[in-house]
């Protein structure tokens, strides 16, 4: 079963990227790389949300969470371990 | 209007007249009315005609009554019987009432210096046997075309590019710079189009061919004020800025109207061309016919603001309801007129209007276009003012919500956080300096798109920055400008030329031979609303805010209080979310996508997925369909039918 870290790292380059997979690592900024616009966003959100059934607050939309392979996949852990 | 075309042969050759017989053929969409060639030894002159002027007499090409000079003309002089009538007065005599004739004659007094006596739209040349030279111009601000090209034996010009590919000898490759300038700026750099060695001459700019020489000049340039000194030179005296500028719009409306056959206008149901509709109706106080684009998409839809203006001004109003379909449809032969690829699908439904224009009878047309470039209209110079503003307070939670504000329209940036908008939008000390801080958001979205370029193509593409590029040619008074000022310049400059007057206007418009007259860019009104100081262009956020202020007389209420509505079309649903269409299929499928050598095939094949699974809800991803898309049929139409579809299949 692929880990959460591979299928973020999956979305992101058949969403994003588009197969194009130059350079781009699990602690690279989405927004610094300019991988993810406003539009990219809702769709990791909903991505995030429907593949693991969880609910994003808008005060969780914030880079800290969400703007990289690493700390995203490390706060899906953290809200799916509150939900358990 | 009408269509151009001409050979000189470089060595004093006789000029191939069945050649140019071919190349006006092939723009006869320009001017169905008649069509003629001048041929004088070495060089051969084409003529297709719309006849609006002088409609017994005004044919082309078109000779001096010495015979020493001849012109083949597209466009009009719209201050042509004031003009005439200083030639009289000069002692030139007229065989004919046309704007044709009052050229060749400007051009016995004044030569090569005709053009700055002229207010109008023009591409035309003047084959000057005397001095055994060609001598080319193009209006100030590139209403309309002008191409040209060299082959080993023969210069060559034409409206359209088609015309230039007439000829066997002339290359039909695609110029990969041009195709990056593309994905960054929407636009080739001129003289640069999509085809290797085909040029197109700027806007401002004459050029002569003589003794297998060509030269270009640039006879106009937009200038504005010193941004240090213009408010105390110019002051703020708000009510003369707007007299004088409805003074000016009222005067560039009434000479606009000049015809022998009616003129009608569009009317888009926003601000610029309410105000042409109404000062039309003020000035000819006759019957008048206006002409509107309707969506069924409710997203895009205007017509509600449309009736309104209408019923105001009682105007006889036609509107062509587009479908997705409907656009999805006629977009290969959309591409088939703009000749180059597009990232928005936006020239689609102004081709169905023209058509809707031409259907009625009509010939010519008043738009409200260059209003948004002169008079300070665009999102893209709110969103510059509010970048600054934020780039002061970084971090100011409350700032970056007037993002929200600025972008009403769009569904995605409402739905974001505060803190993802500031970053989205976030200023580093490098962009603040740059002279392209307005345009760097768009630039760089749309760099984005150059993902789904080959890799043959990248290793390919010269390593030049395009912003270099671009900032080597702007005018050296351009850093003492203010900020809103430099932004207005690369509209009215780059993107107007470049992408709205020929894939938005001219192209799209002349496909149905329909000519279209621009009021707001008048030569004169351009030069003026330069002066006028940023902050009554746009007050604080309020835009054209000196175009209301004297226009709130002419048009309804609602209009001027409305929110701002860019004009926009639906993009990828056209495709994939109606009918189904095989050229699509083809264009995109992984086999047409290696024979074209452009794009990466699993790249186009995951974005085709995306918008078949209804997930493609950006903008980057719909510019990013729509610029493959283009630029495939620009291969399958021009380039030797490097994609195997047969034409039968797109009509």
């Amino acid at each position: 079963m692929p880990s959460i870290k591979q299928e973020i790292r999956k979305f992101i380059l058949d969403n994003f990227l588009f197969g194009d997979k130059n350079g781009f690592a699990d602690n690279d900024s989405f927004l610094e790389k300019g991988i993810i616009d406003s539009t990219g966003m809702l769709e990791l959100v909903t991505f995030v949300q429907q593949r693991h059934g969880i609910t994003i607050e808008d005060e969780e939309l914030i880079p800290d969470n969400l703007d990289s392979i690493e700390r995203l996949s490390t706060f899906i852990q953290r809200k799916l371990a509150i939900a358990a | 209007m009408c269509g151009i075309a001409g050979i000189l042969n470089l060595r004093e050759e006789r000029a191939d007249k069945s050649l140019v017989a071919e190349m006006i053929q092939t723009v006869r969409h320009r001017g169905p009315d008649a069509s003629g060639i001048y041929c004088d030894r070495n060089v051969a002159l084409g003529h297709a005609r719309l006849s609006i002027i002088d409609l017994a007499c005004g044919q082309q090409p078109m000779q001096n009554a010495d015979h020493s000079l001849c012109i083949t003309f597209n466009g009009e002089i719209f201050n042509y019987l004031e003009l005439r009538q200083e030639l009289i007065q000069k002692g030139y005599r007229f065989a004919t009432h046309s704007d044709t004739e009052v050229i060749l004659h400007l051009y016995e007094e004044h030569g090569e210096d005709c053009v700055r006596f002229m207010n109008g739209q023009w591409a035309f040349a003047i084959w000057d046997a005397n001095r055994r030279q060609l001598f080319l111009s193009r209006d100030r601000l590139g209403i309309r075309p002008l191409f040209y090209t060299r082959t080993h034996d023969a210069f060559l010009f034409g409206s359209e590019i088609k015309s230039l590919l007439a000829c066997p000898d002339v290359r039909r490759e695609i110029d990969l710079d041009a195709l990056d300038e593309i994905f960054t700026f929407w636009f080739a750099l001129p003289p640069r189009t999509i085809f290797d060695g085909i040029s197109a001459l700027p806007p401002g700019h004459s050029m002569r061919v003589k003794d297998g020489d060509i030269h270009v000049w640039q006879y106009w340039e937009l200038m504005f004020p010193d941004g240090a000194t213009c408010d105390e030179q110019i002051g703020d005296r708000e009510d003369e800025w707007s007299e004088q500028l409805l003074a000016l719009l009222t005067d560039a409306t009434r000479i606009r109207l000049r015809s022998d056959v009616p003129v009608g206008a569009y009317l888009s149901g926003g601000l610029d061309s309410s105000v042409v509709t109404a000062l039309a109706k003020q000035v000819s106080n006759t019957h008048l016919k206006t002409f509107s684009v309707a969506f069924d998409d409710g997203e895009f839809d205007e017509s509600s603001y449309q009736r309104e203006v209408t019923r105001f001004l009682g105007t006889e109003h036609q509107e062509i309801r587009c479908t997705y379909d409907d656009l999805g449809r006629i977009f290969p032969e959309v591409i088939k007129h703009t000749e180059t690829p597009i990232l928005r699908t936006a020239p689609a439904p102004l081709f169905m209007l023209s058509k809707l224009v031409h259907s009625n009878g009509y010939k010519v047309v008043l738009t409200g276009e260059g209003s948004d470039e002169m008079l300070g209209g665009y999102d893209i110079f709110k969103e510059a003012k509010i970048r600054r503003f934020l780039a002061a307070q970084p971090d100011s939670q409350i700032r970056p919500l007037l993002l929200k504000k600025l972008y009403p329209y769009l569904q995605n940036l409402q739905a974001q956080s505060g803190v993802y908008l500031k970053e989205f939008f976030r200023v580093s000390g490098d962009d603040i300096s740059s002279p392209f801080f307005s345009h760097l958001p768009r630039w760089g979205l749309t760099s984005r798109l150059k993902l789904f370029f080959s890799d043959a193509v990248r290793s390919e593409l010269d390593t030049r920055n395009r912003y270099d590029d671009l900032e080597s040619r702007l005018p050296a008074q351009f850093s003492t400008w203010d900020r809103f000022c430099q932004a207005q310049y690369l509209e009215a400059m780059y993107l107007l030329p470049n992408y709205i007057l020929s894939s938005q206007g001219d192209r799209v418009a002349m496909a149905h031979s329909v000519e279209v007259r621009l009021p707001f860019l008048d030569y004169r009104v351009a030069e003026f609303a330069a002066r006028i100081p940023s902050r009554l262009k746009m007050k604080v956020l309020n835009e054209k805010y000196i175009l209301k202020k004297c226009a709130s007389a002419l048009i309804p209420p609602s209009v001027t209080r409305r929110p701002k509505q860019p004009y926009r079309a639906p993009d990828g649903k056209v495709f994939f979310a109606g009918e189904s269409f095989d050229y699509v299929e083809e264009l995109l499928s992984s086999s047409s996508i290696q024979r074209g050598g452009i794009f990466n095939p699993l790249a186009v094949q995951k974005l085709s997925e995306k918008f078949k699974n209804g997930r493609a809800i950006g903008i980057k991803d719909n510019m990013a369909l729509v610029g493959i898309l283009s630029t495939q049929l620009v291969l399958h139409h021009f380039v030797n039918n490097s994609v195997r579809t047969p034409l039968y299949a797109f009509n």
